[in-house]
């Protein structure tokens, strides 16, 4: 029974997080990009503009409902959800800290530490396009169908890069488990390091899974309106920016996890002090791995703001004549140096 | 519990296997299938087969049906160009072979005095999957890749078309 309640309450704690996260993570955007245009942003609501996020949430909720003529309604309502579900879906699986002692007990910080976490994010990964894709095609315009097609060619191709670039992970670990890999970055150095070409892989297409700039070609503006929720309104558009924000998260904490040590901080945390405080040491771990997904995030929005888009096509050359046998190659070499110990 | 989750699951499949062969929207049809998958994958949890769950999630529901999306959608397929299944005379023929195939597996499955249960590689870890495909059955899994490339290489060289030659009247243009 209190088992039940712990996993309760630790599903009521990432999900909070994680929605708290979307909604600052959108007054986050508009003041780095504010700032890196020279401009000041949102800053008439509460102190540095601290309270837009609820201001623009009141906003979409009274805005007017619209569905086009001609649209498939029920399809047009599902879309919104189907894309925010898998983003939430995966925080499941993310180990956002090591232990904290909990009720005469250790309570480990994961929903679910599953023999097959890996596979699981990506399985559940692969299914965000489907809420592009529908709502596009529900819309029954032109532009949105144009927007559905490109997210879904655009997220086929690069899933496979994504999938490769961590091949030589799991070769390392010997393990599917997303604890075992962050506690194999404890011991070891982060993939981060030994593993430059994997990770520059992963986070490239990392950005094109989460549909951002420079690969946001599904929602091009001056192409296509605004793509795929071009008939969006109100709560419906909310949706499909939450999911938006909310893959941004899961993306930035599996490039933590997998990459940059997970909740590990090195040197610091073998510290005697940190022995004998195991609270302390538990909290410092969750402080830990929020710092490097903030710092990821802020990454995500930098890049936004700094680099051009791509052309359609540049788009799906980079994808499979370039990324592609890049990660075959990183396997590969991978693989020889494996060979080369064992020896 | 296990037997509740089950029963939901294999509701789940059968009822949105039934929406897929009914509805006359092809997109329905396709998202649809896309739930009965759903449904397969957590039958497949029950039996503690946490591998084959995730596959079957990562590569049929999201890998081979948005391409099934993808092809519907260009091809623009209207309810009205499909035969409706509803009211053809073929449905009464479907349901004859699909009632009879079913006595058959049924009366098969029944005379089945012994047990043999599933194959304890396919549950639990990848390992086991993974020991199988690459130590004793490594000729036919190999055989099968290769089987798959000819039929990448075939489709891809007969959906090729010969670059157009420059005629004359496009050489004046």
């Amino acid at each position: 029974m209190t088992g039940l309640l712990i996993t309760l309450g630790k599903i009521l704690a990432v999900f909070t997080v994680t929605m708290l996260t979307v909604a600052y993570l959108t007054l986050l955007e508009r003041k780095v990009c504010a700032y890196i245009q020279l401009r000041k942003g949102p800053n008439r609501v509460g102190p540095w503009g601290l309270f837009q996020p609820i201001a623009d949430g009141l906003k979409f909720v009274f805005k007017e409902d619209f569905v086009p003529a001609g649209a498939n309604r029920a399809l047009h309502a599902v879309a919104p959800v189907l894309a925010m579900a898998p983003a939430l879906t995966t925080c499941a699986v993310i180990p956002f800290g090591s232990t904290l002692p909990m009720f005469g007990g250790e309570v480990n910080m994961i929903i679910a530490d599953l023999s097959i976490g890996v596979l699981f994010v990506f399985a559940i990964g692969s299914l965000s396009v489907y809420g592009l894709i529908t709502g596009g095609w529900a819309s029954n315009n032109k532009y949105a169908l144009f927007g559905a097609l490109r997210a879904g060619a655009q997220m086929i191709s690069y899933e496979i890069t994504l999938g490769l670039a961590i091949i030589p992970i799991i070769m390392a670990t010997g393990s599917l488990r997303l604890s075992d890999i962050v506690a194999y970055q404890g011991a070891h150095p982060w993939f981060m390091i030994v593993q430059p070409l994997g990770f520059l892989l992963f986070v490239v297409a990392s950005f094109a899974e989460t549909n951002r700039l420079p690969f946001d070609i599904p929602e091009a503006e001056p192409e296509l309106v605004a793509g795929y929720h071009t008939e969006y309104s109100s709560m419906k558009f909310a949706g499909f920016y939450m999911g938006e924000y909310a893959a941004m998260i899961t993306a930035a904490a599996l490039i933590v996890t997998l990459f940059c040590g997970g909740y590990h901080l090195p040197w610091l945390e073998n510290l005697n002090f940190f022995k004998e405080h195991a609270t302390l040491l538990g909290l410092l771990h969750i402080g830990t791995f929020l710092a490097k997904m903030g710092i990821c995030l802020f990454g995500f929005i930098w890049v936004r703001w700094s680099l051009p888009r791509f052309r359609y096509d540049q788009l799906m050359k980079l994808g499979w004549k370039v990324l592609l046998p890049l990660g075959l190659i990183n396997i590969l070499i991978y693989g020889l140096f494996t060979l080369k110990d064992s020896i | 519990m296990e037997t509740v989750l089950f029963y939901l699951f294999a509701a789940l499949t059968l009822a949105s296997g039934l929406m897929v062969i009914t509805r006359r929207n092809p997109v329905a049809s396709a998202l649809y299938l896309v739930l009965c998958f759903f449904g397969l994958a957590g039958i497949y949890v029950l039996m503690d087969a946490y591998f084959l769950a995730a596959i079957q999630i990562a590569v049929y529901a999201g890998a081979i049906m948005v391409l099934f999306l993808f092809v519907i959608m260009l091809l623009r397929l209207e309810p009205t160009e499909l035969p409706s299944f509803m009211n053809s005379w073929s449905k009464r023929l479907y349901v004859a072979v699909t009632l009879v195939l079913g006595g058959v597996f049924l009366g098969l499955d029944l005379m089945r005095t012994v047990n043999t249960g599933a194959d304890s590689a396919l549950t639990g870890e990848a390992g086991a999957i993974a020991d199988r495909l690459f130590n004793r059955y490594l000729l036919p899994f190999e055989v099968t890749a290769l089987l798959l490339l000819v039929a990448i290489v075939g489709a891809v060289v007969m959906a090729r078309r010969e670059s157009p030659k420059p005629t004359a009247s496009m050489e004046e243009v």
